[in-house]
């Protein structure tokens, strides 16, 4: 194919993506408008339903629960893949590998400052997960961040320590699992798979919406297991001589 | 649409094509953290602040692993 008939071609699907990029923008929903009722009926309704102030929350855990049971699973399943893949290839961990980090002084104390604050917050942002923004995802993860953060400031041997694998893998584990004994639980209760059952709890306290505070501490606990664990199997396959890769 | 919020829907268009066409990728990360936060704020002013948050966590997670990315491919091809 030549130089010239590859531009033609580049230019000519170029022109018919613009096209239909218009006539699909030219045919949006007015910018601010929202014709369907599925959110206000949920605005109507949760708040009094199920005693949660931050909606996305009732819709993750509760009303489709289920879905976010799929979505969970993602991440486990390709955390569990990832260390199935890296682990199969590894010899020997070589420990003479270990790199110490060189970081500037304002990088360490700015992040040792940071850690427990990165802690409080995600803390936070999880048990808060009914009441405002946030919840066992963005929580989860901004916990894992702090672990991060060990490894950015004081390296591999220090994030060895905090990460142990055995300890981290057993964290991801019982939060899927407590997911789903949660969903079992209510089955066993009388109701159906992940139905709300427990009692909601008052408007506006840490602990409301019955289920939808547990969901979402144990999506919390997997979440942020699971990225540490991410993060340590990378980093020790990265720490592989470069013949082994 | 307001003012800020089409102030702010060109600061995400401007700091995403930057994002793409720079080639170095440690300025590269840096932009893209710039680009994460523009976007948070861009969610906050259409009152979404949950997707927000979700927003600023992958924004603050993705520089910094691709940062570590960076040090250890460094650390090797040298």
């Amino acid at each position: 194919m030549t130089v010239r008939s590859r531009q033609i071609m580049a230019l000519g699907s170029a022109a018919a993506l613009g096209l239909l990029l218009v006539w699909g923008v030219m045919r949006l929903p007015d910018f601010g408008a929202y014709p369907e009722s599925y959110g206000d009926m949920l605005n109507a309704a949760a708040v009094a339903e199920r005693h949660v102030t931050n909606i996305p929350s009732a819709v993750n855990f509760d009303y489709r629960a289920f879905d976010t049971l799929g979505e969970e699973f993602m991440l486990f399943v390709a955390v569990a893949g990832l260390a199935v893949l890296f682990r199969e290839q590894r010899g020997q961990s070589d420990r003479k590998n270990l790199s110490v980090v060189q970081v500037s002084e304002a990088v360490r104390w700015m992040g040792s400052g940071l850690i427990g604050f990165t802690v409080l917050f995600g803390m936070m942002i999880v048990l808060h997960g009914s009441l405002t923004p946030g919840g066992g995802f963005q929580g989860g993860l901004i916990l894992a961040m702090a672990v991060l953060l060990i490894y950015l400031i004081r390296g591999d041997e220090a994030f060895e320590r905090v990460s142990r694998r055995a300890f981290v893998e057993a964290l991801e584990a019982s939060g899927a699992g407590a997911y789903i004994l949660i969903g079992l639980a209510m089955l066993a209760a009388g109701g159906m798979f992940l139905e709300n059952l427990l009692p909601i709890g008052r408007l506006r306290e840490v602990y409301s919406g019955g289920t939808i505070f547990l969901i979402n501490l144990a999506t919390g606990v997997e979440v942020s297991a699971a990225f540490v664990l991410l993060f340590a199997e990378f980093l020790e396959e990265s720490r592989k001589p470069s013949s082994e890769r | 649409m307001t003012v800020i919020q089409v102030v702010v829907f060109v600061l995400v268009a401007v700091c995403g094509t930057a994002v793409v066409l720079m080639r170095e990728p440690y300025r590269q990360t840096f932009l893209l953290s710039l680009y994460g936060l523009l976007l948070s704020m861009l969610f906050v002013i259409l009152a979404a602040p949950d997707v927000a948050l979700s927003v600023i966590v992958v924004g603050a997670a993705l520089p910094l692993m691709i940062l570590t990315a960076l040090r250890i491919v460094g650390k090797h091809s040298t």
